[in-house]
């Protein structure tokens, strides 16, 4: 009887630490590119020397297979996004000039994904400042790394994660001069004196995104994706301290929605994680407070009609 | 004879700290109010003025209220803020009557003014519980909230940045209801200026 006990509950437990791996592994196909593209060396085979010589790997094609896991592509196969002709080693350098996949071509027009609606997010990018000054040079994968991508401000509960993750997007560029020149002659805004103007400007690097203020908000998307020039950026800090603000449209936008839709509004309320000055009114306080005011000042108004009579 | 009956109550110190005071806290009312109901139709002040305003205002009335505490400590002034249990809420009844209708019936006022006795009893215990409960805990959580990376990021799954500014906007507002009826009490002098001329030249 207990063997048997113990046999089904080393099963179960079998199956499910099964379960977790098949979930987070990376295809298995992908063995032969990673043993390079993870290690910091890899051996050629030098026909001139008729050595096999090691030299040092691109740090750029050098992948961060825990990141790679619980990436939203982690199941791909390499060759679905890279050429298949890379399964031959060394590979053919003319590969590296051959167009990647883009994201519109798997996602663009597909209903599996219309919740995320990558074409209205394509059309939002082309009225971007990006798409205006690189055209098609600049593709979804500058910000969204395709190796490592997660839908953060889709699958978080924690505000700062999803702003520390969007941030780090933008800040792989502009905050480094390698990234930057990539697709400007320029040299990268000097991100702090720029922003000097912000008061707490450290607390709102941490709390909020950046494209919470150089985004045209719209309604209808997850995330804004048409990115504005400086000079169109929000100044106004009443646009996001205020109760109609514009963070409720945005940063919140996932939370708000789903705690309207999910189980309790109360529940919400209660474990309210953020705090914004002006934003947030606690209704019952705000009604205790009036109460308090007027009774104060209406005790002061009769008592002067008083000190009037009796005078 | 006239000279007899005035009494320097109010030394210059004082005057000017009160003065200090009270500006500070109609500046830190102003811009509060400012930053909590801010609105894209109407404005008092620009956002960013009132954040300024507001920090300045709140660091100047801090180191006035550390001075208070102080002097209190270590001066004589302390004798008219203690607190004396014994037959205390007969005595804030008494006064209380007063104000409600004693002072109608030209009844004399129950504890008048001298110079052992620079306040009556409502006076007093209000004062007490304004500077020494109220005005530090407005302080210590303001000077969270200029420092927020200082506060407990979550009490139980509630932003402890959001507990700290209801507590200093809850605290803000019953200053504020302090403020008006010290204003209003302030009035009641015969003529009815007469004690913010008190609090202006010193005497009484």
């Amino acid at each position: 009887m207990f063997s048997q006990i113990r046999k089904l509950v080393i099963i179960f437990i079998l199956g499910f630490v099964c379960l977790q791996v098949q979930s987070q592994t990376i295809a298995s196909e992908n063995r032969q590119c990673l043993k390079c593209h993870t290690s910091q060396t890899f051996t050629i085979y030098n026909e001139w020397t008729e050595l096999n010589e090691k030299r040092l790997m691109n740090p750029f094609y050098i992948l961060d297979t825990v990141q790679l896991k619980t990436g939203v592509h982690h199941t791909f196969k390499c060759i679905d996004c890279h050429s298949y002709e890379y399964e031959t080693y060394p590979h053919n350098g003319e590969l590296k000039l051959e167009p990647l996949m883009t994201c519109i071509d798997c996602h663009g027009g597909d209903d599996t994904y219309a919740s995320f609606q990558f074409d209205r997010i394509e059309e939002e990018f082309q009225k971007s400042i990006h798409y205006e000054i690189s055209e098609d040079r600049f593709t979804c994968s500058k910000c969204h790394n395709q190796h490592y991508y997660k839908a953060t401000a889709r699958s978080s509960n924690s505000i700062k994660e999803i702003v520390e993750y969007s941030n780090n997007m933008c800040l792989s560029c502009h905050n480094s001069m390698i990234e930057y020149q990539l697709m400007s002659e320029n040299t990268n805004p000097q991100l702090v004196q720029v922003h000097e103007w912000l008061p707490n400007q450290e607390l709102h690097f941490e709390h909020v995104r950046c494209i919470e203020c150089h985004t045209v908000v719209e309604d209808s998307l997850m995330v804004s994706h048409n990115i504005h020039g400086k000079t169109l950026a929000t100044k106004n800090c009443i646009e996001c301290h205020s109760t109609n603000s514009l963070l409720q449209s945005s940063l919140y936008k996932y939370q708000n929605i789903s705690s309207r839709s999910g189980e309790g509004a109360i529940k919400n309320i209660l474990s309210n994680q953020h705090y914004v000055i002006g934003t947030y009114q606690t209704q019952s306080l705000q009604y205790m407070f009036l109460i308090i005011l007027i009774g104060t000042i209406a005790g002061m108004v009769v008592h002067t009609i008083f000190r009037i009579i009796k005078k | 004879m006239a000279s007899m009956e005035k009494l320097y109550l109010y030394p210059l110190w004082l005057r000017i700290w009160h003065g200090v005071n009270a500006l500070g806290i109609v500046v830190l009312i102003v811009s509060g109010i400012s930053m909590q109901y801010p609105s894209t139709k109407f404005t008092m002040l620009d956002f960013g003025t009132a954040v300024n305003m507001h920090n300045i205002a709140g660091v100047i009335v801090s180191f006035s209220f550390l001075l208070f505490f102080l002097g209190n400590m270590f001066t004589k002034n302390r004798k008219f803020y203690r607190i004396k249990p014994k037959g205390l809420r007969k005595r804030l009844v008494k006064q209380a009557k007063y104000y409600i209708h004693g002072m109608f019936n030209d009844s004399e006022a129950p504890f008048p003014i001298s110079e052992k006795r620079k306040f009556n009893p409502l006076q007093k215990y209000s004062y007490v519980a304004v500077m020494y409960f109220f005005v530090p805990v407005i302080i210590i959580t303001g000077i969270a909230l200029l420092f927020p990376e200082l506060i407990i990021e979550e009490i139980y799954a509630v932003s402890g940045v959001m507990i700290t500014a209801v507590l200093h906007g809850t605290v803000g507002f019953l200053i504020f209801i302090f403020l008006l009826i010290h204003l209003y009490v302030a009035s009641l002098g015969k003529p009815p200026l007469k004690n913010f001329k008190s609090i202006i030249n010193g005497w009484h």
